[in-house]
């Protein structure tokens, strides 16, 4: 479903990506996988045309993502970003229900409300917390508000990008959950990004680890602690020695 | 030779940068001008940004006016009085205010609190990466945020104009029937006898002029910011930096065009 090849992007001097080629085939979840700075976000947005790439093709369904209606596409997407990127000035149902109130997909306001309850409640979030504004919130419940607006128009691909960053163990344990719940329910095809492994085994039906700009290793999660990949074997253990240079 | 090219490659290097800013903050304009005709428009942001811009600049740009009229009233009449001249203290206060220090100050009192609002908002938006979750939600930055700013400012400036120059006249007016002996409706009679219809329109031209220029800057620098706090710190700074440099520079240009005959 979507597919890099021989991405090549830069900034400056430093090039991230080095030619990245990957296959994500349609309804499949993965994971990609990689050190800091390594080029993993650049790769995604890549796809979401945030970033443009130097050289290379992404294509989605067979089509170049940068050709045709950047609204339907983006309408095909959902993406839980980092921090969560909440909208300060809305409330966290106006967050959830942002597409719903503008746009192609615009629905009554009742409507629209209905639906970002609807959602919230699936991310494990009491209708309550629909008035609140995102500050009043803990880093977990913006996650989890984040997750509840990527999936509020029922996108048929979700981005995922360090769902896990800033939790703690368990909250991450139930974002893990959530998201693999959500994706196989749904039916989506998702790629998300961490360097969380317990999120890799979690969420992941494939791995793909991005180093030095290039896919080292691509399988499935299942292959992955036996892959003999000296690259891939040294992140999965966190071990300092290894052809991964580790800056001390 | 080495000392003579290194200074030549910094003003070259300072020079294209200027340039290049200069392009941009073109194609900036271009942009949002474009935005604000065409659709979707997002009526309640622009709401938002009249009452950010208009309404809850009353207070200040009423101080600014009142005491500026004041002063301006105390210096003209000291000023006049070297050459028994201080009857016209009236209309030099309405000219001053009206055609200068009413749209200058405003303008400069709408860069201040404005222009760097909007610029730190903008800006942390981008450092928190919700400008990129506005476009994964199919929504311009530009039509969502620049747009209903830009012509927000456009619109309600002028308005904090007008209010203005009323306020610093009647400060003018309250210090010179208070304080230096004037009779209050000799003073208004005056003041409104002596102004023309073209004093208060262009007066309310240059402040349309300055709104966009407070609005457009900080959400140019805003949308251009660097990372993290720094990057915040930095984008606000120059916004109302360029702010007060471009508003001023374009009071001269107005004050050109309108009355250099």
């Amino acid at each position: 479903m979507i597919t890099f090849q021989d991405v090549h992007k830069s900034f400056g001097p430093k090039k991230v990506l080095r030619g990245v080629n990957l296959d994500i085939p349609k309804g499949t979840s993965m994971v990609i996988i990689g050190g800091s700075g390594t080029g993993k976000s650049v790769a995604l947005k890549c796809v979401l045309g945030l970033i443009t790439p130097d050289s290379g093709t992404i294509m989605v369904d067979g089509k170049d993502a940068t050709q045709g209606d950047r609204d339907a596409f983006l309408a095909r997407f959902g993406m839980l970003f980092q921090g969560g990127a909440l909208f300060d000035s809305l409330t966290v149902w106006q967050n959830v229900a942002f597409r719903l109130l503008r746009g192609s997909l615009k629905r009554p306001k009742h409507e629209a409300r209905e639906i970002a309850i609807e959602k919230l409640r699936r991310v494990g979030l009491t209708p309550d917390v629909a008035d609140l504004f995102p500050s009043e919130l803990s880093g977990g419940m913006q996650k989890r508000v984040g997750l509840a607006r990527a999936i509020a128009a029922e996108p048929e691909i979700i981005f995922f990008d360090e769902p896990t960053t800033g939790l703690d163990p368990i909250m991450s344990g139930v974002i893990n959950d959530l998201i693999r719940e959500i994706v196989v329910e749904m039916g989506a095809t998702a790629m998300t990004i961490t360097h969380d492994m317990t999120s890799v085994r979690a969420i992941a039906d494939n791995v793909a680890m991005l180093h030095d700009g290039v896919i080292q290793w691509t399988g499935p999660v299942s292959e992955m602690d036996s892959s003999g990949d000296p690259y891939l074997t040294q992140f999965i253990s966190g071990s300092a020695d290894g052809p991964i240079e580790a800056v001390r | 030779m080495m000392l003579l090219i290194h200074p030549l490659a910094a003003i070259g290097r300072r020079t294209l940068a200027l340039l290049a800013m200069l392009g941009n903050v073109t194609l900036f304009v271009i942009g949002a001008i474009t935005h604000i005709f065409r659709p979707p428009f997002y009526g309640r942001e622009f709401l938002n940004a009249l009452l950010n811009i208009g309404w809850l600049s009353l207070p200040v740009v009423g101080m600014t006016a009142i005491f500026t009229g004041g002063a301006l009233a105390l210096q003209i009449y000291d000023g006049s009085s070297r050459f028994s001249a201080e009857a016209v203290v009236p209309q030099i206060v309405a000219i001053g205010m009206v055609r200068e220090l009413g749209p200058v100050l405003v303008g400069l009192m709408v860069a201040a609190r404005v222009t760097s609002s909007i610029a730190a908002e903008i800006a942390t938006m981008k450092v928190t990466e919700q400008i990129d979750a506005l476009t994964t939600l199919s929504t311009h930055p530009m039509k969502y945020l620049t747009a209903p700013r830009v012509l927000a400012a456009l619109l309600v400036v002028p308005v904090l104009v007008g209010v203005g120059d009323i306020i610093g006249i009647y400060g003018g007016f309250l210090v010179a029937t208070g304080q230096l002996g004037f009779n209050p409706a000799n003073y208004i009679r005056n003041t409104a006898d002596f102004l023309e219809a073209s004093d208060v329109i262009s007066s309310l031209i240059k402040g349309s002029a300055f709104g966009g220029i407070a609005a457009v800057m900080g959400c140019y620098f805003g949308m251009n910011s660097g990372r993290g706090a720094q990057g915040v710190g930095q984008a606000t700074k120059s916004s109302v930096q360029a702010a007060a440099v471009l508003i001023l520079a374009a009071n001269f240009l107005l004050t050109s065009l309108f009355f250099a005959s």
